[in-house]
């Protein structure tokens, strides 16, 4: 899923690739930009300049002036010096991108995982007016009676929900 | 740039200037600005200039959760108590004046139209109404019958409600006083 293009084999590169894909999500610290589908491709350009793209989340996202500062420190300090990060907006980045690594991540530390995304096609936009809630299971004891309490969580792309069996609150990444 | 211009600098809707103190007007406002937001991204996904294209792709998703959440309040608070529906039939007559400028073309928009680059607002206006009529239809709310809200000077050139003002100084105001964010 993710294109993190392996096509010439730069040992230099590959250290560059291993490093950005070491860098996790600021607000979501369980995740490397890897996990979370952001780090879309590692390169170096012509000019010998390590060239990094990723795939902003949401637009807006406060997180990425962060995640671009964190990449570009890390390869600093790994000793690349000359690092150019590109935001591609090409296609969309989709919370289907999430690896299952990422998934498995975001559970053991109490987040739910986000379910499909809904497929949008040409042309008007259907309206959703009934609540079509996912079964979600709660990730700290696996029940599947839960409840969303709050369509927000503590960031703007999580939801806030509670798990009747055990009687925890937790967050649940929303699809998009 | 946003946080040294004058007021009529500002270029926007004057829907978006309205007060968010209450609720229902909140959702309201919400509602209406999304459902036009989202009809204007969906067109704009095969505009010429790529970037526009590529952020109303990304746009239109991020939006349709909004109007989602919007249209749900609305019928939520309509068939919810005899309170939560008079706040919501007050909302429709404090935001129901703004929703014909949404729709009323700038020249600009017009031209960069022509240009099969941007958008005239005034070709959406059949498929808001569809969207709203269904939402009004699920909160059983009969269509507002109110008269759009009169201009000062023309459309999008800088003509704003009173609550402009006190809004721009309040988002100002850190930027003014602590310029580059130095403190």
């Amino acid at each position: 899923m993710n294109a993190v293009t392996t096509a010439v084999i730069d040992p230099s590169v590959e250290r560059a690739r291993e490093v950005a894909a070491s860098v996790t999500d600021p607000e979501m610290p369980m995740l490397t930009l890897v996990d979370l589908g952001v780090l879309r491709s590692v390169d170096r350009d012509t000019d010998g300049r390590v060239v990094v793209a990723i795939t902003p989340t949401y637009s807006g996202c406060p997180a990425m002036a962060t995640m671009r500062a964190d990449l570009e420190c890390a390869l600093a300090t790994a000793g690349f010096t000359d690092v150019v990060v590109h935001a591609v907006l090409t296609p969309p980045w989709s919370t289907d991108w999430i690896t299952d690594a990422g998934r498995r991540k975001l559970a053991e530390h109490g987040i739910a995982a986000p379910g499909t995304a809904r497929v949008l096609k040409d042309g008007p936009i259907a309206l959703t007016l009934t609540v079509h809630a996912p079964v979600v299971h709660c990730p700290l004891c696996g029940a599947a009676d839960t409840e969303r309490t709050s369509e927000f969580g503590a960031t703007a792309c999580k939801s806030l929900h509670r798990c009747r069996s055990c009687g925890e609150p937790f967050d649940r990444v929303k699809e998009i | 740039m946003a946080f040294f211009r004058d007021e009529t600098q500002f270029r926007n809707v004057r829907l978006v200037e309205l007060d968010n103190g209450d609720f229902a007007c909140s959702v309201t406002r919400l509602l209406v600005f999304s459902t036009h937001r989202l009809a204007i991204l969906q067109r704009l996904r095969t505009s010429r200039d790529n970037v526009l294209a590529a952020v109303a792709a990304k746009g239109v998703k991020e939006i349709t959760y909004h109007r989602d959440y919007a249209a749900r309040w609305l019928v939520t608070l309509a068939c919810g108590t005899e309170q939560s529906r008079r706040r919501v039939e007050e909302a429709l007559i404090t935001v129901w004046p703004y929703v014909a400028e949404l729709f009323t073309a700038h020249p600009v928009e017009r031209r960069i139209a022509g240009s099969g680059v941007g958008v005239d607002p005034s070709t959406v206006r059949d498929e808001f109404d569809s969207v709203i009529t269904q939402v009004f239809h699920a909160a059983e709310l009969p269509q507002p019958a109110v008269a759009p809200a009169p201009h000062g000077g023309g459309h999008r050139d800088g003509d704003h409600t009173d609550a402009m003002a006190a809004f721009v100084g309040e988002m100002q105001s850190l930027a003014r006083e602590h310029t580059m964010g130095v403190w």
